[in-house]
């Protein structure tokens, strides 16, 4: 008899079910695999921004110890390009530019980094040697590092063909009906800002192995990736031409992903394409410094606004115009995130009755920029938030005030955004109540009279954020330019002597997947957590999938082992009737026992999978043997999070040091599977976000030469610069999948940028700040307190 | 090629590597205890650090030859041959001090050296200076925070049984 305790289904914290082997060392990275007979690659990258490759030489190295290969673009310039997954439209209907993305460069080099060849050796160390012996002559061609010199007269041209560097040209929203708002205007205030470009930095490097079968014509990739079967279609489809029966994709532990690894990238394709080369195995795991030169950046917006208020402080209008920089080539999703990602999230919590928003992608000679957790929802939260808190500045309002005046209120829902999302649930007045309680803001100047005491300048900021996750329905992703579709995949396998492995299209890389959707088998079937295996990141295992990102995988992952579920149970009852010789109609089932409704008459759900798949005694005419059901679940819309965030801080005016020292979180995520797990998403998230506010900044000088291109010169935050996170939730339940869950990956690293910025610009506001751009270091900051004083000591 | 012989989690090993081999590529390639990892090309990030004789380092900061005669833990050498964990990685699974994993092997031998060296016990901002030298993406540091100021406790015998979580 299967008994599940309480304490382990819904709303449990539940311990990780996949801590024991991390901490002792038993996980299974892709680097960790090694493959018989492995060989080793190391790619050759490009050390110039922007240059012609007049010839590559690659005699001596192929003559090095242990070589076994050499490849360059002249080798892979008859295979695809690697492909984007999703196409923008510019204002006049047109498409996006689409330039060939190869494996390997093919003539010219556009980014620091750019992969130019690769050597394939009996060791990586030997491979290693042998690259620094490949001569690759350039001739250096100016780079378009910034948007800005992209975009300037005589530009260099990133691609041929693409003018002017500009990817698309895209607007959403009625211009006419925005005109006329600010028109009317009592107030108008604007904003310039650049949402800072941020380098990932998953702890686990990038590693790819690929694996050729001569005998059966089988490949098979190992590869860091959220979401193997997306890399399957897109590396198999579009650039090798490998068909997925022949194509095994293997994600396994991964070591960290915030969006970084999400998109195929071309040394999958590299290691995939050279193993049915060498017939061999071959090894690929990037280095530090090619991470920073390769992995997809995040965030790099640059941004004008308006907000146009009546007399009261209603906001009238909001106009935003900004520029998204794609890098130098289109990654896996990247022209989605500045524009379905971004601008449809401009309402924010606010009734703003017209939105208008332009947006530019324009190629440079950088590394390729795509969705970093949060994925243009941080970087449409940063400038409301700063843009509302300017606002409450130059009207008077109170900033906590002026929200309220425009919250959506509870009785709107489902409420039409001017900017085509239609938000189900939410209560931004309950969050942010809870917020202020909680962060006790009432008592903040007191404690601003005793940090100045202390010589120090003390900020408290909140940030009223909502986003979209889940990201669906197929049919609506596809009408605006996704190449898939954006439903999840589960399987539930309820073996003969009850146990249940759990196959899901989701992939774990950090999330504690093995555990949430443990526990929701066990709430609804009524095992135990540890009866619960869930298998993820194999196309072999798991019939087919999506994979992770957008806070996608309970709300629509964990929806489809729902479906699943209840399509067991609709099977077991069949099977239960028939046993105890009852209608299909009086059957109950509760807690993984089936009873006929109104007696003692029971089958546990052990009893009836032994039946199925031992059914001597079974309805074999109209009920298949077996208990094991699939099913796709394609959401009805996205899920829409929201919250408050409210940090506090202190700067030292000496150093222009600013420290966290309070960090308040409500964040309303749907009903909660296990909260332990979500508080630690959030205060992940908000530690991301506190590190894009006040550390982290990839910087590229004016020939396109990536400064911060190592751990020692970008600046991720370290347990010292990071508070204690305070976090709570503030439940309304999503209306449209059946758990009512929303998601939680991604608000920490929404909500909390604009929260940090906005206590900034408190703490120094007795020096006139209006706006600090991020990341608000000490340099900067102490530049603004001493630029300053002389003008206030002076009053 | 020159050879290096040292005990490794209580066993002695002789390998032969080049010159240029780190300590963690001798533990991970050759041993194939891949618990260590590696997160970064320039001594940052911290997930390589393993126990030298009873110190914390970075494993990818050693050459291998520098290693000749020591004494080596990794994370695969912490728990009791019956399975039980060290203090210090229960605390980790208590206090939900790891997401993805791959800072924690790292993490879990630094936070142990940390609380050794200091028996009279850290202050929560003693932890987090402590932990400069290693990174964690996933968690903000909250948990493991909170998890090394549990372990230290139990590690000082001044309780027996870590402190839950919910406590």
């Amino acid at each position: 008899m299967n008994v599940v305790t309480p304490f382990e289904g819904i709303g449990a914290s539940v311990k990780r079910k996949e801590d024991l082997r991390f901490l002792s060392g038993r996980g299974q990275y892709t680097d960790d695999i090694n493959r018989p007979g492995q060989a080793y690659a190391y790619i050759l990258r490009s050390p110039h921004a922007h240059a012609k490759i007049t010839s590559i030489d690659t005699a001596a190295a192929a003559a090095m110890p242990g070589v076994l290969a050499v490849f360059t673009g002249a080798d892979t310039a008859a295979l695809g390009s690697i492909p984007c997954g999703w196409q923008i439209h510019n204002k006049d209907g047109s498409p996006m530019a689409e330039p060939r993305h190869p494996m390997l460069a093919e003539g010219k080099v556009r980014h620091v980094g750019d992969q130019v060849a690769v050597v394939i050796a009996e060791s990586r160390a030997q491979a290693k040697d042998a690259a620094e012996a490949i001569a690759v002559e350039y001739e250096v061609l100016p780079a378009a590092a910034t948007m800005e010199a992209a975009q300037a007269p005589g530009a260099p041209q990133v691609h041929e063909g693409v003018a002017g560097n500009i990817c698309y040209d895209w607007h959403i929203g009625d211009k006419a009906v925005n005109d006329a708002a600010f028109a009317a205007a009592a107030k108008v205030v604007t904003f310039e800002t650049t949402n800072n470009r941020l380098v990932p930095n998953a702890m686990e490097p990038r590693a790819a192995i690929g694996e050729y079968d001569a005998t059966t014509g089988d490949y098979t990739l190992y590869t860091t990736s959220q979401n193997p079967h997306v890399i399957r279609l897109l590396m198999g489809a579009f650039v090798l031409q490998i068909p997925e029966s022949k194509l095994r994709v293997v994600a396994p532990d991964v070591g960290g992903g915030f969006g970084s690894k999400i998109y195929h990238y071309a040394e999958e394709a590299i290691v995939t394409w050279a193993a049915g080369k060498l017939g061999r195995p071959v090894k690929w795991t990037a280095e530090r410094t090619e991470s920073f030169m390769s992995d997809a950046h995040g965030r790099d917006h640059v941004t004008k606004c308006s907000l146009a208020l009546d007399a009261n402080g209603k906001f009238l209008g909001l106009r935003v115009h900004t520029q998204a920089n794609m890098g130098a080539y289109l990654s896996t999703f990247a022209p989605c995130v500045p524009t379905y990602l971004y601008a449809t999230l401009l309402a924010g919590v606010y009734t703003t009755p017209t939105i208008y928003c332009e947006v530019k992608a324009v190629f440079t000679n950088t590394v390729p920029v795509d969705a970093y957790r949060g994925a243009g929802r941080p970087e449409a939260t940063y400038l409301l938030e700063r843009l509302v808190d300017i606002a409450a500045a130059e009207t008077g309002i109170d900033r906590i005030e002026i929200r309220r005046r425009n919250f959506i209120p509870n009785d709107a829902f489902p409420y039409q955004t001017p900017v085509a999302l239609q938000y189900d649930s939410g209560d931004y007045t309950a969050t942010l109540d809870a917020a202020l309680k909680a962060a006790d803001w009432a008592g903040f100047e007191g404690r601003r009279a005793e940090a100045a005491k202390r010589g120090k300048l003390r900020g408290i900021g909140c940030s009223t954020y909502l986003e979209a996750c889940g990201i669906a329905p197929s049919a609506v992703v596809g009408s605006l330019g996704a190449r898939a579709g954006l439903y999840e995949v589960g399987t539930i396998r309820v073996h003969p002597t009850g146990s249940v492995t759990v196959l899901t299209g989701a992939h774990s890389h950090g999330q504690g997947h093995e555990t949430t959707f443990a526990q929701l088998v066990a709430d609804r079937l009524g095992v135990s957590v540890a009866q619960v295996d869930v298998v993820h990141g194999d196309t072999a295992k798991v019939p087919f999938g999506m994979g992770t990102y957008g806070s996608r995988s309970l709300a629509v992952g964990g929806s489809a082992m729902v479906k699943a579920m209840d399509k067991i149970v609709a099977k077991g009852k069949k099977i239960a009737a028939h046993l105890m010789e009852a209608s299909v109609e009086d059957i109950e089932f509760e807690r993984g026992t089936f009873r006929v409704a109104g007696t003692d008459r029971t089958k546990s759900l052990a009893e009836i999978s032994l039946a199925a798949y031992v059914p001597h005694n079974y309805p074999i005419e109209e009920l298949e043997p077996g208990l094991e059901e699939t099913a796709f679940y394609d959401p009805k819309n996205f899920t829409y999070p929201g919250g408050c965030h409210i940090a506090e801080v202190e700067i030292d005016p000496d150093t222009g040091h600013v420290q966290v020292v309070n960090f308040t979180a409500v964040d309303d995520v749907g009903r909660v599977i296990n909260p332990m797990i979500v508080e630690g998403q959030v205060q992940g998230g908000v530690a991301q976000g506190i590190g894009q506010a006040l550390l982290e900044n990839c910087v590229y000088d004016a020939s396109g030469q990536l400064l911060s291109g190592s751990m020692a010169d970008y600046c991720l935050p370290r347990a010292e610069d990071l508070p204690a996170v305070g976090v709570a939730t503030h439940t309304t339940l999503c209306t449209h999948n059946p758990l009512g869950v929303k998601g939680c990956g991604e608000v920490g690293a929404i909500g909390s940028p604009p929260a940090v910025m906005n206590a900034v610009v408190d703490a120094l506001k007795s020096y006139g700040v209006r706006h600090i751009e991020m990341p608000a270091t000490p340099p900067k900051i102490w530049g603004i307190i001493h630029a300053a004083r002389p003008a206030m000591a002076a009053e | 090629m020159p050879q290096v012989t040292l005990t490794v989690n209580g066993k002695t090993s002789t390998v032969e590597v080049e010159g240029r081999t780190l300590l963690v590529e001798l533990l991970r390639e050759k041993l194939r205890l891949t618990g260590t990892h590696v997160g970064c090309d320039t001594s940052q990030c911290g997930a390589c650090v393993v126990h030298v004789n009873g110190d914390s380092v970075k494993s990818c900061t050693m050459l291998a030859l520098q290693a000749d005669g020591a004494n080596v833990t990794t994370i695969e050498g912490l728990a009791k041959p019956d399975g039980t964990l060290h203090p210090m990685q229960e605390a980790f699974r208590e206090y939900h001090a790891l997401q993805c994993g791959f800072c924690t092997p790292g993490m879990v031998m630094s936070a142990i050296d940390l609380v050794q060296k200091h028996p009279q016990g850290l202050s929560e901002k003693e932890i987090r200076e402590g932990l400069e030298g290693n990174l964690c993406r996933c968690t903000g540091y909250h948990n493991i925070v909170k998890a090394i100021a549990a372990a230290q406790e139990v590690m000082h015998g001044r309780r027996s049984e870590l402190a839950s979580a919910a406590e």
